[in-house]
């Protein structure tokens, strides 16, 4: 049996917690935790003053590199990268190599996440076979497996056919549909927002209009159907309408954003940076601001890292040929509490979007600081200067799109089930 | 304008020349009048051949290009460097690290100035991040063509003798062309007012706010131009339907003696090369001999060349990472 770990002294904040004081980790859960408790016999001591401590942080969208891709990332890197980051759940993305549309794989992912023995691994199935958008996968086995939800990840479901197919097959199942909306008869061969900038740098240009197209047609399908979506990283201030109006209209629909898109915008691109290179593209700045006021207002669920890992070849390439796709592990924290500094999002409302919401939306017991609830935590100290620097973040892939970036906030500690998987040295 | 020898007058401070956007009038101005020079002393038959003697120039060509690459090599050579042309097949380079691994080929060759076309934007600035050459863009995918669009300025300044409050009109498929970006960044830069005419599928998006007038119609776009710049149309914007055919394409967008009557009489007619007779211009205005200066614009390619590869050669300056 563990030893009993006890936080003294320091900023508890979580969905519907906010107090400074005492936490006491048993058995791998929270016992209790207040304003002052006493120190069990034999317990760790935890003292950090000023810091904050949260739930383990919910990424709910993140692409792995295994099976298929593990010169980009493997799960043992990905998953130091995670608990560097403060991440003790993910969910993993469906395509990967072989994708993930068989129950063996998700069986596969769920075992590999328990061995890191600091990420729990909730795979997404595949909405249709291969991800190719055309037959659907076995949704049923899928999640008899495992499977938290349905998504073809960076792959829009394309056919509207297939679209409601997946919607109305996934809710006798009682589950959800996670879209890539982007439509790809308009996005095809675009590699930048179509803007000014792209026009001037002579790159094919992707519509805003793409995104904001594929979602009011899956709103409508929702309807028609009864089913579930959630867009994933959207981006635009025209899909952020839609959804706002689809949820004030009562229909089961969620969003998340990824912190490229409420902190860069297309500039970040400079003169053909491709780590700067990401699906959706970066936007305008004002769609920028339009996804932090979702993010203010509530319409947006979920910040999830939209991790992407790249290796310097997939990159190392003329902008319309490199790949998309940034890291996000190591700086979801950071880069969401630079909008707290400034403002824009209250802390507690920003520890939500990155536990509680997201945990909601998958339906699974993490995200939450309650008696008897696992002890899975995020010790971090939110003035604390680092630079984001390609080639010293944690894990394998280095593609980061906020090289450079200066941010406030750092991440001393993760814990998970009550043991420490993470300290910062 | 500076003499050949007035080596201290350089104004033009980086190392690459990637891109007319981001030059500063006084750069543009020192690479025009040195070009000027160069024209006098092509026309003298005089040779300038200690200039870049010892030096290695690398023409690397990644799309088929006659006119320019031939251009390139014979500037080079007028100068006194040791040429060499290295066509790189399109279908071995599928794989970017074969644009990396060119680079450090280079890099082991000790080539001076590189001199690349590439069918993808950004290319050039991939290339200039990795190798010791001074690297010249000689057209990249939809980007830029800096030096045609020198040469272009440097026809139009010794026809007009001026630059400055010209009016130009850019007609054709701006979405796809590298010569109209090149063109619109450097005629804007140096005080003219520039029209860009074409269909709106062939736009790129937001262009007006280049610093540019926006036209559908050729009527309204060359009323009032002092020079008419003709872009190539390629084929495959038919087959992927961004124009119709190439009939309707002509009937209004072409060039012919009709549609020139809508700009200023004394108007002078550009185009880049290589034409498709019949599509973006008709052959009666292509080879009239008073109002077209396409076989001018040719001659002007190389002697801007020639500045290009002069200047850089000084080694004078360093561009921003």
């Amino acid at each position: 049996m563990s030893p009993d770990t006890l936080f003294s002294g320091v900023r508890i904040v979580a969905d519907g917690v906010d107090l400074i004081g005492d936490l006491l980790v048993r058995d791998g859960r929270i016992a209790d935790f207040g304003p002052a408790l006493g120190r069990p016999d034999g317990a760790i001591l935890v003292s950090e003053p000023d810091a904050v401590l949260c739930p383990g942080l919910v990424d709910m969208r993140a692409a792995l590199g295994e099976p298929g891709y593990e010169y980009r990332e493997t799960i043992a890197s990905a998953s130091q990268a995670a608990a560097a980051g403060g991440i003790t759940t993910l969910a993993a993305l469906p395509d990967t190599m072989p994708v993930i549309d068989d129950p063996a794989l998700v069986r596969l992912l769920r075992a590999r996440g328990e061995e890191t023995g600091s990420l729990t691994i909730l795979p997404y199935g595949a909405i249709t076979r291969a991800c190719k958008g055309e037959e659907l996968a076995e949704l049923g086995l899928l999640q008899e497996a495992g499977a938290i939800a349905f998504t073809d990840g960076g792959r829009a479901v394309g056919s509207a056919r297939v679209m409601r197919l997946a919607l109305s097959y996934a809710r006798g199942f009682g589950a959800w549909i996670a879209q890539h909306p982007e439509d790809p008869s308009l996005a095809n061969g675009g590699a930048a927002t179509e803007s000014l900038y792209s026009s001037r740098l002579g790159i094919p240009g992707i519509p805003a209009a793409a995104e904001a197209m594929l979602i009011a047609r899956d709103i409508r399908l929702v309807r028609l159907t009864g089913g579930s979506v959630h867009f994933a990283h959207v981006s635009t201030a025209e899909a952020l309408d839609l959804i706002r109006q689809a949820k004030n209209d009562g229909l089961s629909v969620t969003c998340d954003t990824a912190p490229p898109y409420f902190d860069l915008n297309e500039t970040a691109i400079g003169e053909f940076r491709t780590y700067a290179k990401l699906s959706p593209p970066l936007r305008k700045d004002s769609d920028r601001v339009a996804v932090v006021a979702g993010l203010a207002d509530g319409t947006i669920d979920a910040i999830a890292s939209d991790h992407q890992p790249r290796d310097a070849d997939d990159k190392r390439l003329p902008f319309a040929q490199a790949a998309p796709g940034g890291v996000g592990l190591a700086t979801l924290l950071g880069v969401t509490l630079a909008h707290v500094h400034n403002g824009e999002i209250g802390l507690a409302a920003a520890i939500a979007l990155l536990t509680a919401r997201p945990a909601k939306r998958l339906g699974i017991d993490a995200g939450r600081i309650a008696k008897g609830a696992p002890a899975d935590l995020c010790l971090f100290h939110p003035d604390r200067i680092w630079k984001v620097e390609s080639g010293l973040l944690p894990g394998k892939a280095q593609n980061t799109p906020f090289d450079g970036r200066a941010l406030e906030g750092v991440v001393l500690g993760t814990w998970k089930s009550g043991r420490r998987v993470f300290s910062r040295s | 304008m500076p003499s050949l020898l007035q080596r201290d007058a350089v104004f033009y401070r980086q190392k690459h020349l990637l891109a007319i956007e981001g030059l500063h009038p006084p750069e543009i101005s020192h690479l025009l009048d040195l070009a000027e020079s160069y024209v006098l002393l092509n026309r003298s038959g005089k040779t300038q051949r200690d200039l870049l003697r010892g030096r290695t120039l690398i023409n690397l060509f990644f799309e088929d290009s006659t006119r320019t690459r031939t251009s390139f090599e014979l500037a080079g050579k007028r100068l006194g460097a040791d040429v060499i042309n290295m066509s790189v097949s399109t279908s071995s380079v599928n794989k970017g690290e074969t644009l990396l691994d060119t680079a450090a080929t280079l890099n082991a060759m000790q080539c001076d100035l590189l001199v690349v076309r590439h069918g993808q934007s950004g290319a050039p600035n991939l290339l200039a991040k990795k190798v010791e050459a001074s690297v010249i863009n000689a057209g990249d995918g939809t980007h830029e063509h800096p030096t045609q669009a020198l040469l272009d300025a440097l026809t139009i300044k010794r026809r007009k003798g001026r630059i400055a409050g010209l009016t130009v009109a850019i007609c054709g498929d701006v979405m796809h062309s590298r010569v109209a970006r090149s063109n619109i960044h450097l005629l804007t830069t140096m005080g003219c007012q520039v029209h860009v005419v074409g269909p709106p599928t062939l736009m790129p998006a937001e262009t007006s706010e280049l610093g540019v007038t926006v036209f559908h119609d050729m009527k309204a776009g060359l009323a009032g131009a002092d020079i008419v710049m003709m872009l190539r149309l390629q084929r495959e914007r038919m087959t992927r339907g961004q124009v119709p055919s190439e009939r309707e394409y002509f009937r209004f967008w072409g060039l012919d003696a009709e549609k020139l009557a809508y700009a200023k009489p004394d108007a002078l007619v550009m185009h880049p090369g290589p034409m498709n007779r019949g599509v973006e211009i008709d052959s009666a205005v292509a080879d009239d001999p008073v109002r077209s200066v396409i076989k001018e614009q040719v001659e002007m390619g190389v002697a801007v060349r020639m500045a290009v590869l002069d200047t850089l050669s000084r080694g004078e300056g360093r561009n921003e990472p």
